[in-house]
């Protein structure tokens, strides 16, 4: 980790606004301001509300969140895999010069898969049962391919065995189910990257995966992300993942970013009383054992009633620090230090301190 | 599989003794129960005012003097080897698989079950098609625009056709079309050699109803996999939507739609009654009703037998295909 | 009661009719001070007298083929595993998906038959009782389930879930039912106002909560919980594992919690045992393990947690298992983690090493452990020697 301050974090606020004016930003992924609403019977579900960052190739983006703060449906809007008679998706997604939210479904069909592609949590549900995972594959080759159906599959034979698949040629004509659960997320991967994606995003790859099997997972991802110099989203809720593979960090909460830095920021030299929360719950193997986990009391909010002001204003434990301005008022997502970024009312000193002395010596 | 098939098919001839043991004895054992004498008994064969040397014909015939155990025993035995009938004035013989005698025809029960089936057939066959078609396309349609104007006016029509017999759209359609409007030809169909497509009518009638349910049951499957997680992997990988939908969507969809087919399928095979009675053709259904009429006990068994077999053989091919459509059942 | 388990403080959150002492003021709040406090301090209920104890238990499901469905197979769930937990003490079951700590679980509570081994609460031997004669010893041992989503009955007010308890045993309250649940909702941190209110109406960490008040109605003494945490979002595990914890301390609770997460288990368990394949590969002090474990399959699940601290990234030395868990149809014989294990010799695939204690407290089922002393490998040889001598003499494989 030579490079400590990636120098692709967007600039601030006020420059990110002309930037959007003056079109196709010279990252390889950038998304600028995203919404994605979802009218329900019930109210407008803001499951993502203005959300911008940026992601260059070979590198590696964690978007760390609970449950319904909108981390899948990003991920999910990236591809355009909304459909769009319920849901709402505005702001810009820029790939490579393209921009996908105005852009036609059928343009953005033609990207997915091959310019970017998905690994999804449960590799299980995710294949399809009735086909073999050899089809699956060819499948997803020959879309974007001219080829004949047996090159693809001496393709995807290959792919097999790229991923760590023994015995490649017989295991293609296997089904899903006859696969074990690491196996079959292995042969997710080697869908995904049939098509060789310059952007692969992997929502919680191995969240149902054991820990063993976990570990021989990231190793792919990583090996495989310097074999094909691929941009890397990893949607995931467990910071230690995160700290494995992620160059930058997002964090989400109630459909917002909290905190946006460079991954030993986020984790040495956090602002955000979420993050400080999210490190507070969790036992960690790597410390000694805490007498008392430190959790973030109630629930994350309904994304139909997010509170005015600070989403996170009802749980934080030190909102009085803010002269009530976390209620009335939502804060902007700042700089306050080079690449790192934090949406926080309470005075920064103010919040450093709290880390180093209240926080960080607890963890 | 093999030991399955063979699984299923030891059990399917289990059922059907069952069933024709349980039969049996509804017509047979029932009635002796509540106190109805073997006279009694042989007078329902005999028709009106039967003289004493009749009824005793016929008592010693069905062997209604016989304990019941032997009673069906012999209808067991003579259905596996044969049996010969001695009326008084001529011998019938009825070879194996004889299902009994029709005391009002003069002739073996099977016999007539063996005319009966094409046409049954005809019916069932030509309406399924249409009602699979129509029932399947429809629902994925309107599964896809869920909510829409489309999918409202097709499941009203859904229900209306769920709701009406065929009786009703029968009659009905046959006094219009028919008789007023003169669009189609009368429904005259005696058995292969006849035009099948006077039996249009009557598919339509049935397919209607039929559709109607497949519309509905398709919709709700549809609706349900377009859900699933490896929709939404087919749709990543940047497949078409109609790709999508018909090969990863309706694929799935079809499973529980193929379970039901094989049931309706097989329970009109036994005969289709109420279309049969209003189109009047004379297919296995007719053969039941006239039957149970004219209190011919053979005919009414056999019937009932036939249509249960049916429904057992629909059964055993619905699993062999669930294991040949899902390759989890397959393995497993 | 059967009259056993002679230190029963008393401080009953529910008064039952058998057991009214100490009724004067129930209801004691997770917050406030608890009124009475049996044990307290670092719970110094090691050293308790055995609650439960698990004697060569084991699990074998029959899998049938062919045309007469003969048994041509059976998977060994759970293969012989013996432990106790001692009174006041929680004792975590780590290991894989497919290792057997569920089903190990459930046949603590019964609700498994066991295909063989003995299980002993409050040396009783609970092993052959019919579920009638089971019914009464029920109330002390209860089971917090995973999913706080399906384990509650989606028709029933909350009151009648956590008091449905009572009802099933018929046991009456002093104050009422009512009263009763709505002291059990404010001791897991619920509003007792919530009383008729529908599960649908809570959050997963509040679902958990419900089923945590059920399971706490009749004032078990042992509670199996099975992945308690692991549906719930990380703020609101770490609730969840902090009222486990606070309810532990103030009703003198023993727990057996079933986790795959390694961290989790380090932070609420007293003794950790490690399961592979049916088997406990170590058990020992939770410090101990954690710190100095002797099995390579304990080292390589530890080694695989990903470390939320990115400056440790590289620096770690990793542990990397290569394929999958064998399957328990046909588990490798001798030591079953010989087809993982990167110190295996020839006599771990001959010889299956015996569960020893290779320093005091801590047992492995290791030929090579690590972190061991020279002496105490001895003994594992020596340990091993005998019943491989018997197995070859029984004609068993083995050799």
């Amino acid at each position: 980790m030579a490079d400590k301050r990636p120098a692709e974090l967007i600039d601030g606020p006020g420059e990110q606004k002309d930037g959007a004016a003056a079109g196709a930003p010279s990252a390889f992924l950038e998304v600028r301001d995203l919404k994605i609403h979802f009218p329900t019977d019930d109210g407008l579900v803001k499951s993502v509300d203005g959300l911008s960052f940026q992601l260059e190739r070979g590198r590696t983006l964690g978007i760390v969140g609970e449950s319904g703060s909108g981390k899948s449906v990003t991920s999910l809007g990236i591809l355009g895999l909304h459909n769009r008679r319920n849901a709402r998706v505005s702001g810009q997604i820029w790939l490579d010069g393209a921009e996908l939210v105005g852009a036609s479904a059928d343009d953005v069909r033609r990207l997915r898969g091959r310019k970017m592609a998905m690994i999804f949590q449960d590799p299980l549900s995710a294949m399809h049962p009735f086909y073999t995972v050899g089809h699956q594959i060819i499948e997803a080759y020959r879309v974007h391919n001219d080829v004949s159906k047996q090159v693809a599959r001496k393709h995807a034979i290959d792919m097999l065995g790229k991923v760590g698949i023994p015995k490649p040629q017989q295991r293609v004509d296997d089904f899903p189910h006859q696969f074990s659960g690491g196996m079959r997320q292995r042969a997710m991967i080697a869908m995904a990257l049939s098509c060789d994606p310059e952007l692969l995003i992997a929502d919680e790859p191995t969240t149902a995966l054991d820990v063993t099997v976990q570990a021989q997972i990231l190793d792919l991802i990583r090996d495989l992300q310097q074999e094909f110099n691929s941009a890397i989203i990893m949607i995931t809720h467990d910071l230690g993942v995160v700290a494995e593979l992620s160059d930058d960090i997002l964090v989400m909460y109630a459909g917002r970013c909290a905190e946006y830095a460079a991954v030993e920021d986020a984790f040495h030299r956090p602002l955000h009383p979420y993050t400080w929360g999210l490190l507070g719950s969790m036992p960690r193997l790597d410390r000694e054992r805490s007498e008392r986990l430190m959790p973030i009391k109630g629930t994350p909010p309904s994304l139909i009633n997010v509170p005015d002001g600070c989403a996170f204003n009802p749980r934080c434990a030190y909102k009085d620090l803010t002269d009530g301005k976390s209620i009335a008022e939502r804060p902007e997502l700042r700089e306050l230090e080079p690449g790192h970024r934090a949406a926080c009312h309470i005075p920064l000193e103010k919040r450093r301190e709290i880390w180093n002395d209240e926080i960080a010596p607890k963890l | 599989m093999v030991a399955f098939i063979v699984r299923r098919l030891l059990g399917a001839v289990g059922l059907l003794l069952i069933i024709s043991a349980v039969t049996f004895s509804i017509f047979f054992l029932v009635p002796r129960a509540a106190g109805v004498s073997s006279d009694d008994l042989a007078g329902r064969f005999a028709g009106k005012q039967p003289d004493a040397v009749t009824l005793a014909a016929i008592k010693d015939r069905f062997g209604f003097d016989d304990p019941i155990p032997v009673q069906y025993g012999k209808y067991i035995k003579a259905i596996v080897v044969g049996d010969t009938y001695d009326t008084g004035t001529e011998k019938i013989d009825c070879p194996a698989p004889c299902m009994g005698y029709s005391f009002r025809t003069n002739q073996p029960v099977f016999d007539q079950i063996v005319d009966r089936t094409p046409i049954t057939l005809m019916i069932a066959l030509g309406a399924a098609v249409m009602w699979v078609l129509a029932g399947v396309s429809i629902g994925v349609l309107s599964a896809l625009r869920r909510g829409t104007i489309f999918d409202r006016m097709a499941m009203a029509v859904a229900l209306a056709g769920v709701s009406l017999p065929v009786f009703f759209t029968g009659l009905l359609s046959l006094a219009f079309v028919v008789h007023k409007w003169e669009l189609l030809p009368e429904v005259n169909y005696g058995g292969l050699g006849d035009n099948p497509f006077n039996l249009l009518l009557p598919w339509i009638c049935l397919a209607f109803l039929y559709a109607a349910l497949y519309a509905r049951l398709t919709r709700a499957g549809m609706l349900e996999t377009m859900n699933e997680d490896y929709i939404r992997t087919a749709r990543a990988k940047g497949l078409s939507e109609k790709t999508v939908v018909v090969k990863h969507g309706l694929r799935a969809s079809l499973t529980p739609i193929m379970t039901v087919f094989g049931l309706d399928l097989g329970l009109l095979l036994g005969g289709a009654i109420i279309t049969e009675k209003t189109f009047s053709i004379p297919g296995l259904g007719q053969l039941a009703l006239d039957g149970v009429n004219q209190s011919d006990l053979p005919v009414v068994l056999g019937a009932t037998m036939v249509a249960a077999l049916f429904i057992v053989l629909a059964n055993l091919v619905v699993d062999i295909l669930y294991g040949v459509v899902d390759p989890r059942v397959r393995h497993s | 009661m059967t009259g056993t388990g002679g230190n029963d403080g008393g401080n009953g959150i529910v008064s039952t009719s058998k057991n009214a002492a100490g009724a004067d003021e129930p209801g004691t709040v997770t917050g406030g001070a608890p009124v009475v406090t049996t044990v307290k301090e670092p719970r110094p209920a090691r050293d308790g007298e055995p609650l439960l104890e698990v004697e060569n238990l084991g699990k074998h499901f029959p899998v049938t083929a062919g045309l007469l469905r003969r048994q041509v197979a059976a998977v060994k769930a759970v293969d012989g595993v013996s432990f106790s937990v001692r009174k006041g003490e929680t004792l975590g079951l780590v290991g894989e998906s497919g290792c057997g700590k569920s089903t190990t679980g459930r046949m603590i509570m019964r609700l498994l038959d066991p295909s063989f081994g003995k299980i002993k609460f409050e040396g009783q031997d609970i092993t052959g009782l019919s579920q009638g004669r089971l019914r009464p010893l029920r109330r002390d041992f209860q089971m917090i389930f995973q999913d706080p989503y399906s384990s509650l009955n989606p028709r029933k007010t909350v009151g009648s879930i956590v008091g449905a308890p009572f009802r099933l045993q018929s046991i009456e309250t002093e104050q009422g039912v009512k009263k009763a649940v709505q002291e059990l909702l404010e001791l897991v941190g619920l509003n007792p106002e919530h009383y008729n209110r529908y599960p649908h109406e809570f959050s997963g960490g509040q679902r958990q909560r419900i089923g945590i008040a059920r399971t706490l109605a009749l004032r078990p003494k042992l509670i199996v919980a099975d992945e308690p945490v692991s549906a719930l979002d990380v703020s609101v595990q770490a609730q969840v594992v902090n009222l486990m914890e606070d309810l532990q301390d103030e009703l003198d609770l023993t727990y057996v919690v079933i986790a795959h997460d390694l961290s989790v288990v380090r932070h609420i368990s007293d003794r950790v045992a490690v399961m592979y394949l049916g088997k406990i590969v170590e058990i020992a002090d939770r410090a101990d393990l954690y710190e100095r474990p002797m099995h390579p399959y304990t080292n390589a699940l530890l080694s695989a947690v990903p470390v939320p601290d990115p400056s440790l990234r590289g620096d770690r030395t990793r542990i990397r298992l290569q394929g999958d868990v064998p399957s328990p149809l046909d588990p490798p014989p001798a030591c079953r983690f010989h087809t993982r294990c990167w110190k295996a010799q020839d006599i771990c695939k001959q010889v299956e090493p015996p569960l020893v204690e290779l320093s005091p407290g801590h047992q492995a089922a290791c030929h090579f452990p690590e972190n061991a002393s020279v002496s105490a490998t001895d003994e594992v040889a020596k340990a091993a020697v005998a019943p491989a001598a018997a197995s070859a003499e029984d004609g068993t494989p083995g050799g």
